[in-house]
């Protein structure tokens, strides 16, 4: 399908509630969840559900999610994820994607590093608008949020560590707006969007951005400044 | 052992780096502090099978077989996919983001992919002949890097030294 035809998949309202709920969610999410999060009956979410994998906009499996198996476990449940593949539509045309790759093949090339960063840092600063530090995690959540990071809280009270500790509370970041210029070129364009993001959260606030990469998540966390490592 | 291909193949990787001051300089200083534990997170990596060490030593920093200021990164992985999350997506890529403050920029390639029968332990001198035909002749089955790798069965008739 092309990109046109599966974006225009989410005009009909509850179809864009469910996208959006699963896609919030990351994880499998089954039929009975998404109609309850969407607001529908069971049997017209399900149908929707199936028109967003047709699209392609989400990937369906099955389980078992009672954790039960054997007789008497019930039939699997079919299950629903967001798919991986990028959609967009540009009208006139436009192809940012191979400028931003061919730029940066150029810097990484002549180790323009400290340069981009520099770029990247006043960037976050112009678009945090205010002279102030973000105020908060909360805070810092919604910016992020704005910004298409998919933020969401780890850790807290309810988590301990291998210690027994609570573990810290942390947002991390379920998506990397820069995700195929970043797959190409890592430590450059990961560094870019530290940068880019300790300048959108300011410098000496109560929060602060750190690199604490991990497979499938954007490479940067944000938590709270005072910490043991200050 | 299973069935699965990555069974019987291994990716090996090689990477070198010149050193823009001494190990011992303050310069270098973060660099070397985070040695240990980035090379305690690659020992514990899923898909992690071997690096070199020195004889000795916690690493291979030592040795400078490509040169006095250059150090060199030998390493075995399961599958590509394992090396490539455990070098940017993990503690390492924080050492990769700061890389041009302690090391020189490379003209040519300075990492190098090449397939190895499983169990075979790639030696210091084969490795820099892969990276040798890589700088020579680009990327091939028998040397290539992330963006223009190979499969495993794509380059299995060239598992053999040559």
């Amino acid at each position: 399908m092309k990109d046109i035809d599966a974006i225009a998949a989410l005009q009909d309202p509850v179809r864009r509630r469910l996208y959006e709920y699963v896609a919030a969610q990351g994880r499998e999410v089954g039929r009975n969840e998404a109609a309850e999060a969407a607001g529908v009956a069971r049997t017209l979410a399900a149908h929707h559900l199936d028109k967003l994998v047709q699209a392609g906009l989400l990937e369906s499996g099955s389980r078992r999610l009672t954790g039960r198996s054997g007789p008497g476990a019930g039939r699997p449940a079919k299950v629903y994820t967001r798919a991986r593949a990028e959609r967009s539509v540009s009208l006139p045309a436009r192809d940012y994607r191979t400028a931003a790759e061919l730029l940066a093949e150029a810097a990484e090339e002549v180790g323009l590093d400290a340069v981009l960063c520099a770029s990247a840092r006043r960037r976050g600063e112009a678009l945090r608008g205010s002279a102030a530090p973000c105020g908060g995690l909360a805070e810092a959540m919604e910016v992020l949020a704005a910004r298409g990071y998919e933020p969401h809280l780890e850790g807290g009270k309810d988590v301990q560590d291998a210690e027994g500790e609570a573990a810290a509370r942390v947002v991390r970041m379920r998506n990397c707006p820069f995700h195929a210029v970043a797959e190409r070129f890592p430590p450059l364009v990961c560094g870019m969007n530290l940068a880019l993001l300790e300048g959108l959260l300011g410098a000496d606030g109560p929060v602060r951005a750190r690199m604490d990469a991990r497979p499938g998540e954007c490479c940067v966390v944000v938590e709270a400044s005072k910490n043991k490592n200050d | 052992m299973t069935a699965s291909p990555h069974a019987t193949h291994h990716l090996a990787q090689l990477n070198v780096a010149t050193l823009r001051h001494p190990l011992d300089d303050p310069r270098t200083a973060p660099f070397v502090e985070m040695l240990d534990p980035v090379n305690a997170a690659a020992d514990a990596a899923p898909g992690f099978v071997w690096r070199l060490v020195e004889e000795g030593a916690g690493d291979a920093t030592g040795l400078r077989p490509a040169g006095e200021r250059v150090i060199v990164n030998l390493s075995v992985w399961e599958t590509q996919e394992a090396l490539w999350d455990f070098a940017y997506r993990s503690g390492h890529l924080e050492v990769m983001r700061q890389r041009r403050d302690w090391f020189e920029r490379h003209v040519e390639a300075h990492l190098v992919l090449w397939w190895v029968p499983a169990g075979h332990l790639p030696t210091v001198g084969e490795s820099l002949e892969r990276l040798a035909e890589l700088r020579a002749h680009g990327p091939s089955p028998r040397a290539f890097t992330f963006t223009s790798s190979y499969t495993a069965g794509e380059a299995a008739p060239h598992l053999r030294p040559a």
